[in-house]
C-alpha cells in the first residue's frame, strides 16, 4: 500500500467496540467511508484474549490469534484493528508464530481442519491499528486534505494505551520508531493542539479493575486530572479498554483521587470524524459518560470565528 | 567528540532545599555513555554530584536511573542515542512533558553490535537525567533501594526451601530442569523495572516486577519444595501477582531481558494450574475470560464482571463477601451507560451476549481442544527468533551466533548450546 492508493483492509473491530463502546465501531464505519478506506469485516474471527488467555495457556492464545490472522489472509488483505489491546495481544502471538516454523506448523495442524493456514509474511501481511494505518499507509497529508473542520483551538491530550507502545521490539518500533508519536502528529494534522501531560503513555489501570479497583481507578483518575491541569479539552485514545476506565469509570475514578474531573475522552475515529465534518452526535459522543460539551463548544467557536 | 548538555535533577538534603534542575555541558564522543557524561560533569564542574556506579559495563547494576524519562542503566545508554531521543519531534515530547516510560532512549537498531555509534542528531534539548522512580531519593541520582527494592525482594523469601534431609553433598538437578528459570536468573538487581513500574506508582505496596521475577526463580526450581505455598501466598496478597496491570514497562526497562511481567504471568499460570483460588478474583477472572471465549467466541463483558466476582452462576451462585461488595461498587458504573443508552439493557445482563455463527463456534472449540492437549509454552528468550542469526551473519555483524545477535532479548550468561535444547521449548512440540 502506498499513499494515494485505494485502501482495503480485513477489519477486526474487537469485542469491546461491539460491546460496551458501540460508538467506536459506529464512528469507525462513518470515518472509513468518508476517507475511502474499505473495511471487510472479519465477522467469524474471535477475541484476541487481551493477554488474559495467554496468561492461562499461551498456545491457546497463539492459536486463537493465528486463526484470526488466517481468516484475514484468506481475503488476501492486510488486517486493521481499532484497539490497542488487540494490537498488543495479537502482536505478542504473531511474534511467537513468526519466530518458529515448527511451532507455526503445529498451530496450523488444527487450523488446516478449518480450511485455514497462517503463513508468515504472506502477501506482505501486516496487522495495524487504525492509528498506524492512517500515518503509515493513508498518509497524514492526504488526511489533512480531507479535513473540512480543522480542530482549531481544541486542546487534545493523547492517550495511547500500553499495548500499542510497549514492548517496542515486538510492536515494530525498530522499523517505525515514531509510532509512539503518531497521536501527536495526527492531532496536529487535524488542526488541533497537542497537550503535553504526564500520562500519555502510561497505563489506564483497566486490566486490574476487578482485582484491585483502587489501584486501577487511581491510575485513570490521575491521568485525567493531569490532563485537565495541563489545560486539555479532551483526551483521544486508540484503545476502547482505556476508554472504559477513563470515560465510563471516570466518576468513580474521581472519587478515588478525590477531585472533580469531567474530561471528555474521544475514541480515535471520533476525533478524526469531527475534523471530517461529522457532528458529535453522529459519532456517538452523546453516549459518553464524561461530558463532551466542552469539545462541542470549542468547535462551535472555531466555526464561528 | 561532541558537546552534550545533561539536565540533571539535583537534590542535596544537607542544603535544606528542595530538588532542582542543573545543566552540565560535557564533551565526549557520542558512543560514550550517559554515565561517562555524568562522571565528566562531576570531575570538571561539581564534585558533589552524587551517583552510584561501579563496573560501567552493564553487569553490576549500580547506575540505574531515568534518562529522558526511561528507566535504564546510565552506562548502557549512549550519549548520542540519548540526545537523539531527547530531540525527537523537535523535542516537543521530551521527558518533562508527556514522555512517560518507554519514550526515552531509543535502542540501537537490531543486530547492531557493541561498536554501534549513532549519527549525531541536531537539536538543542538537553538529555534529561533523573534518579529512579518509585524509590525515595537520598541525594541527587542516588536512591534508597533498601526501603523499597530490597524490602520487596526479601518479601518473596528469596532462597530455596527444600524439604527432607539435606543430601550428603550438593543437590543434583538435571540441567534441562533449570532452563525454565534462566531468564529470571539473568537479573542483576539494578531496580530499573521497579523504577518503571506503573502499578507501583499507583500502589506502592505492590510487590513489584523485580521481586516477583525473583519469586518465579524459586517457584520454577525443581529443588524447591514449597512452590505451592509460595504461589498461594503471592496470589492471596492483594498487592501480589494479580496487582500487575500488564503495562509492559518493566519489559522495556530491563537491561538484561528478564521480562519481569512475563514471569508474573507465568506465576499466575502456575497458580491457576495448582488450583489456587485467591480473594482478589484474579483466578476467577482468568478462568471466566477463557470460558466465555470458548462458549461465545467474543467477550461477554457483563458475564466477565459477574463471573469474576461470583463464579458458577448457572445453578450455584456463590458470591464471596468481596464479590458482593465489589458488585455493589460497580453498579453506578453500569447504570450510567445504561442511562445514556450507550449500553443496551440486554448487553448489561450477563449471558445474553451473542455467539459467533455456528460453524465458527465449532472452529473456536476445536482450537481450544487442540491447544489444551498440548499447552506449549514457547519462550523466545531461550529459543530466539528464526532468521535473526542469518540476518546478522549476512550483515557482517556476527560471525556466528553469540550473545546479542540471536534472541530478541538475549540472555546474559550461560551456554546457548545447552539452553537451545530445553524441555519447555521442544519436548511437547512435535517436530
Amino acid at each position: 500500500m502506498s499513499n494515494g492508493d485505494a485502501i482495503k483492509v480485513a477489519y477486526w473491530p474487537g469485542c469491546v467496540s461491539r460491546g460496551f463502546t458501540p460508538e467506536l465501531h459506529g464512528s469507525m464505519a462513518l470515518v472509513a467511508e468518508r476517507l475511502g478506506i474499505e473495511l471487510l469485516e472479519l465477522d467469524r474471527a474471535n477475541c484476541c484474549g487481551a493477554g488474559v488467555i495467554a496468561e492461562h495457556n499461551q498456545e491457546l492464545a497463539d492459536t486463537l490469534n493465528a486463526r484470526t490472522f488466517a481468516l484475514a489472509q484468506q481475503t488476501g488483505l492486510s488486517m486493521m484493528n481499532i484497539c490497542s489491546t488487540c494490537q498488543g495481544a495479537q502482536s505478542e502471538c504473531q511474534q511467537r508464530l513468526d519466530a518458529d516454523s515448527a511451532y507455526r506448523a503445529h498451530i496450523n495442524e488444527v487450523l488446516s481442519g478449518q480450511g485455514l493456514s497462517y503463513e508468515k509474511g504472506k502477501d506482505g501481511f501486516t496487522n495495524k491499528n487504525f492509528l498506524w494505518l492512517l500515518v503509515e499507509d493513508y498518509g497524514l497529508d492526504r488526511l489533512a486534505d480531507k479535513v473540512v473542520r480543522p480542530l482549531e483551538g481544541l486542546r487534545v491530550g493523547p492517550f495511547y494505551g500500553c499495548y500499542i507502545v510497549r514492548p517496542k521490539h515486538r510492536l515494530g518500533y525498530d522499523e517505525h520508531p515514531e509510532r509512539d508519536l503518531y497521536l501527536e502528529k495526527l492531532i496536529e494534522a487535524l488542526g488541533g493542539e497537542v497537550v503535553e501531560y504526564d500520562g500519555a503513555r502510561k497505563c489506564c489501570g483497566f486490566p486490574v479493575v476487578t482485582m484491585n479497583r483502587e489501584t486501577s481507578l487511581r491510575q485513570a483518575g490521575t491521568h485525567v486530572g493531569d490532563a485537565l491541569d495541563a489545560g486539555a479539552d479532551c483526551l483521544v485514545t486508540p484503545c476502547p479498554l482505556c476508554h472504559l476506565n477513563l470515560d465510563m469509570q471516570q466518576p468513580e475514578a474521581a472519587k478515588v483521587v478525590n477531585r472533580e474531573l469531567g474530561l471528555a475522552v474521544l475514541h480515535l475515529p471520533q476525533l478524526v470524524g469531527l475534523a471530517l465534518g461529522f457532528e458529535p452526535k453522529q459519532l456517538g459522543m452523546g453516549k459518553h459518560v464524561a461530558p463532551t460539551r466542552w469539545v462541542e463548544e470549542r468547535l462551535t467557536v472555531a466555526a464561528g470565528a | 567528540m561532541a558537546t552534550y548538555t545533561l539536565k540533571v535533577r539535583r537534590y542535596q538534603p544537607e542544603s535544606g532545599e528542595g530538588a532542582y534542575w542543573e545543566e552540565f555541558d560535557v564533551d565526549l564522543d557520542p558512543s560514550l555513555s550517559v554515565l561517562d557524561g555524568i562522571l565528566q560533569a562531576k570531575d570538571r564542574d561539581d564534585g558533589s554530584l552524587a551517583v552510584r556506579c561501579s563496573c560501567r559495563a552493564a553487569i553490576c547494576g549500580s547506575c540505574g536511573m531515568k534518562v529522558n524519562g526511561s528507566s535504564t542503566l546510565a552506562c548502557k545508554t549512549q550519549l548520542g542515542e540519548a540526545h537523539a531521543a531527547a530531540n525527537r519531534r523537535d523535542g516537543a515530547v521530551a521527558a518533562n512533558g508527556g514522555g512517560a516510560e518507554g519514550n526515552g532512549a531509543t535502542a540501537p537498531p537490531r543486530g547492531a553490535d557493541e561498536e554501534y555509534t549513532p549519527e549525531p542528531t541536531a537539536g538543542t534539548n538537553p538529555i534529561v537525567v533523573e534518579p529512579m522512580g518509585n524509590m525515595p531519593v537520598i541525594k541527587d541520582l542516588v536512591v534508597d533501594m533498601e526501603s523499597t527494592h530490597w524490602e520487596k525482594i526479601r518479601r518473596v523469601t528469596p532462597w530455596l526451601l527444600p524439604h527432607g534431609e539435606p543430601p550428603e553433598r550438593e543437590y543434583v538437578v538435571e540441567p534441562e530442569s533449570m532452563i525454565d528459570v534462566t531468564q529470571t536468573m539473568a537479573c542483576i538487581q539494578c531496580g530499573a523495572c521497579v523504577s518503571s513500574c506503573l502499578s507501583m506508582e499507583a500502589d506502592p505496596d505492590f510487590i513489584g516486577p523485580a521481586a516477583l521475577a525473583k519469586a518465579y526463580r524459586f517457584v520454577g526450581d525443581p529443588r524447591d519444595a514449597e512452590s505451592k505455598e509460595r504461589l498461594h501466598d503471592l496470589a492471596h496478597d492483594p498487592h501480589g501477582i494479580y496487582d500487575c496491570t500488564h503495562c509492559f514497562s518493566c519489559i522495556d526497562a530491563c537491561p538484561k531481558g528478564v521480562a519481569p511481567m512475563d514471569q508474573i504471568m507465568r506465576l499466575r499460570r502456575k497458580a491457576g494450574e495448582a488450583g489456587i483460588e485467591d480473594p482478589n478474583s484474579g483466578h476467577n477472572h482468568e478462568v471466566a475470560f477463557v470460558k466465555i471465549i470458548e462458549k461465545k467466541g467474543t467477550l461477554d463483558e457483563a458475564m466477565l464482571v459477574q463471573e469474576s466476582y461470583a463464579p458458577g452462576v448457572k445453578g450455584k451462585l456463590k458470591p464471596s463477601k468481596r464479590g458482593i461488595r465489589e458488585t455493589i461498587k460497580s453498579l453506578p458504573t453500569i447504570l450510567r451507560p445504561l442511562r445514556k443508552r450507550k449500553v443496551k439493557l440486554r448487553q448489561a445482563i450477563p449471558g445474553t451476549h451473542h455467539k459467533l455463527p455456528g460453524d465458527a463456534m465449532a472452529d473456536v472449540q476445536a482450537v481450544y481442544k487442540h491447544a489444551e492437549e498440548h499447552s506449549t509454552e514457547l519462550n523466545l528468550y531461550i529459543k530466539g527468533e528464526e532468521g535473526d542469526e542469518e540476518e546478522a551473519v549476512a550483515a557482517g555483524l556476527e560471525p556466528e551466533r553469540t550473545e546479542g545477535s540471536g534472541a530478541a532479548q538475549p540472555h546474559s550468561g550461560g551456554d546457548d548450546q545447552t539452553l537451545g535444547a530445553g524441555e519447555e521449548t521442544t519436548e511437547e512440540r512435535p517436530q
